[in-house]
């Protein structure tokens, strides 16, 4: 039916999701409505999760892909977090964890450091993003 | 790639839920080796032990809200739950967004509780045998209740509640003459009808109109294929929780009266009788279509018709006869991509 298919390739599976008590979803909702229109198969959790309802449900749906939304400057703390779980679930080795939203410049780095694959600021290109998935999705 | 099988099967018998997460992803991707994983989970699915109920209606009927009401019923009761939620995908690109989890997020701080999204993708016809292998290897994980959310408006979706052994058929309250356009094949296999969102204007009216239609299948001419059980409709409102007791009684219920009438059993035997069918007529057409190619391709068969030189019995003779069953032996493991686009 797909192209994914077509090309004998697994259909890329991402979890998007909004962390913590920031209730500006318009991001999430763009982006999860673009990667469909990619042909990736996104699981979309909504608002007002904690980190370890984003590991787990990274976990029991099996995604490549978990991008967090976050606006609300808590990224320091729960990012981390949601590292941690999916390390602990053995799961960070193959999941491409990407950050949408505002980030400061200075916070990127460590975030990187840390195990984000990248931060995707406001303005982003929306291509710039679905083929960052595409070339850096765990196969 | 190749599938860690044993790592897999063990790792999913000891409760470990990425390795059920990764053995379902096997079987949504139909990756090389996954029917000998399947297969090695056959042994410990006991279709006993797990009550398979099915949920359908249309979208917007309030599906994964009761859903979640359910889960923490039976979690009230300490069994395990495990849910398939099915959502077609998006026709055009082959992607989808499947948003149910968003309701379910409350109940998920609970290890007890397994969760997966599942997309129409590409398979068509397939999707009911991919659900039916997933609900094997959450039985064979051990969940006592697994849920099969769809949304009923197709054929394929028709075909994935079949899976299940309960099934639950919502009606939002305003359907009006929606009730009387209900299709056929939802209706017969609905086991327990449920009016949501009951505390809207028009639920009662579409309890009445139910009750109608259901005396009419009853007293219409054909079989009877009521089997004992007489079809009860409740009405909940899931958003309050309200009525979800009954419904998990009338579950019960219909369980017991599948235990009691032997229907469990021969559910499972149609069940499996349709599943090894499937599996054969899916290797018979990877078969047919390398005959085919070795015909020169259909166009050109047809092509021949056209022209006069062959008739199209002669021409489908000749495809089987070029038919080798090696190609359909080989293809029972090795199935991956061209059989996950095929059309039924």
């Amino acid at each position: 039916m797909g192209a994914q298919q077509e090309h004998g390739q697994e259909t890329i599976r991402c979890l998007i999701a909004k962390v913590g008590l920031d209730g500006h979803d318009r991001g999430a909702q763009v982006i999860a409505r673009a990667f469909r229109d990619a042909g990736f198969e996104v699981i979309y959790s909504g608002l007002h999760n904690a980190p370890e309802d984003i590991v787990r449900a990274a976990v029991q749906e099996d995604v490549d892909v978990v991008g967090v939304s976050i606006l609300s400057g808590a990224h320091n703390t729960v990012i981390p977090e949601i590292l941690d779980g999916l390390e602990a679930e053995n799961a960070l080795e193959d999941t491409l964890l990407i950050v949408g939203g505002v980030v400061p410049d200075e916070d990127i780095e460590d975030l990187k450091a840390a195990g984000v694959a990248e931060v995707f600021g406001p303005g982003t290109d929306l291509d710039t993003t679905i083929e960052f998935v595409r070339e850096n999705a765990p196969r | 790639m190749s599938l860690p099988t044993e790592t897999l099967v063990e790792g999913l018998l000891a409760g470990e839920q990425r390795a059920l997460a990764r053995t379902i992803s096997a079987i949504e991707n139909r990756t090389e080796g996954y029917r000998d994983l399947v297969a090695r989970l056959y042994e410990h699915a006991d279709p006993n032990e797990t009550a398979v109920i099915g949920v359908t209606g249309s979208p917007g009927s309030g599906k994964s809200t009761l859903v979640e009401e359910l889960i923490a019923a039976y979690r009230g009761r300490d069994l395990d739950v495990g849910v398939i939620a099915v959502d077609p995908s998006s026709p055009y690109s082959g992607g989808a967004v499947l948003g149910d989890r968003i309701r379910v997020s409350s109940t998920m701080e609970d290890s007890g509780v397994f969760f997966r999204s599942m997309s129409a993708r590409g398979a068509l016809g397939g999707l009911s045998t991919a659900a039916t292998e997933a609900v094997r290897a959450l039985s064979a994980f051990g969940m006592d209740v697994v849920f099969l959310e769809t949304v009923g408006t197709g054929q394929n979706e028709i075909d994935v509640v079949r899976a299940a052994d309960s099934v639950l058929l919502l009606v939002p309250p305003d359907a009006g003459d929606v009730v009387q356009t209900l299709k056929a094949g939802v209706l017969e296999i609905a086991d327990i009808f449920v009016v949501n969102k009951a505390d809207l204007d028009g639920a009662e009216r579409t309890v009445h109109e139910l009750e109608d239609m259901l005396r009419m299948a009853n007293e219409g001419p054909g079989p009877d294929r009521s089997d004992g059980w007489e079809k009860p409709i409740l009405t909940t409102v899931a958003t309050e929780g309200e009525g979800i007791d009954d419904l998990v009684g009338a579950l019960e219920d219909h369980r017991s009266h599948l235990r009691a009438s032997g229907g469990l059993a021969s559910a499972a035997t149609e069940r499996t009788a349709a599943e090894v069918r499937t599996l054969v007529e899916d290797d018979l057409e990877t078969a047919i279509a390398a005959a085919i190619d070795r015909r020169g391709g259909m166009d050109a068969i047809a092509e021949s018709v056209l022209d006069g030189s062959a008739d199209p019995y002669s021409a489908a003779r000749e495809i089987i006869e070029a038919m080798d069953l090696e190609d359909a032996l080989e293809a029972g493991d090795t199935h991956a991509a061209q059989d996950a686009r095929r059309r039924p």
